[in-house]
């Protein structure tokens, strides 16, 4: 059997503590037998995902990221209500008020995961939506739209969550 | 104290619901589909949260079950809505009029 390389290893095993961590909270019991049905499903779905993407792929753990993390959080958050207001208040106005674009916009990260989160982030957020991803690329549908400017809509939609996803996954 | 969380579940549950019934509202209302999943992903994401923080404070012992859900629905949710809207550009699903630009369109070559 080949050996894994340590980069490929230690996302695995990031991946195994991950599952392992959510399955003795579903279960909210430590005992033997949980445990060890546990490890064994863990480690088998580790195993099989190793070259899958997991929160932890590419992630950097300098201190600054993690303070980045908490940050991106918390701005996140605010960002999902700002949203949910945002999209209650057209929705409630007689007039509909919607004039929808797809726009193009420009990302600077760099690793799969910072991708596919900012992705999943902006979805989350006021108003837009990605419908496709090609390579530093998003197409966002946008219900409001306020520029259709590549650079505009870029430092509108993308730049408040890539200055954090930058320092966390690069 | 046990009232008090009583009443602040009850307060997260109606105000979880509000944003259910708004989410719904939007596909009613909005005018093409890729506006209904942005009314379907929002209003859900916020109001599904609100709903399992009130029945946190309602059964504190199910606290940890329902964060763990809370994320479970964060991961997943844009997801879907990402590759329902990609896969109706792909079959030329037609947007509404009042649409701006689309460049996604432009850029592929593809008539809508």
């Amino acid at each position: 059997m080949d050996v894994m390389p340590i980069g490929r290893m230690r996302s695995a095993g990031a991946s195994f503590v991950l599952l392992m961590l959510f399955w003795v909270m579903l279960n909210g019991s430590l005992a033997s037998d949980v445990l060890i049905v546990g490890a064994v499903a863990s480690a088998a779905i580790a195993l099989i995902y190793r070259d899958g993407l997991s929160i932890f792929t590419e992630a950097r753990w300098t201190p600054a990221a993690i303070a980045a993390t908490f940050g991106y959080i918390g701005y996140f958050l605010k960002e999902l209500v700002k949203s949910n207001l945002h999209i209650a208040a057209v929705v409630l106005d007689p007039a509909l008020p919607v004039h929808p674009g797809i726009v193009k916009v420009h990302t600077r990260l760099k690793s799969r995961m910072g991708r596919l989160l900012l992705a999943n982030s902006i979805t989350l957020t006021p108003g837009t939506l990605t419908v496709a991803i090609e390579d530093e690329w998003l197409y966002v549908h946008w219900v409001t739209m306020e520029a259709a400017d590549q650079e505009e809509a870029t430092r509108q939609i993308v730049a408040g969550f890539e200055s954090y996803l930058e320092v966390m996954y690069g | 104290m046990a009232a008090a969380l009583d009443i602040l579940g009850g307060l997260l549950l109606v105000a979880g619901t509000t944003f259910l019934l708004l989410g719904g509202l939007g596909l009613v209302r909005m005018p093409d589909v890729y506006n209904r999943i942005q009314a379907g992903t929002k209003a859900t994401t916020l109001g599904t949260l609100l709903t399992l923080a009130g029945a946190a404070c309602l059964h504190p012992d199910w606290a940890i079950k329902l964060l763990l859900i809370g994320l479970f629905l964060l991961f997943t949710n844009p997801l879907s809505s990402q590759v329902l809207a990609h896969a109706a550009h792909r079959m030329h699903v037609a947007t509404t009029p009042a649409t701006e630009v689309d460049l996604l369109d432009e850029e592929t070559g593809e008539e809508a």
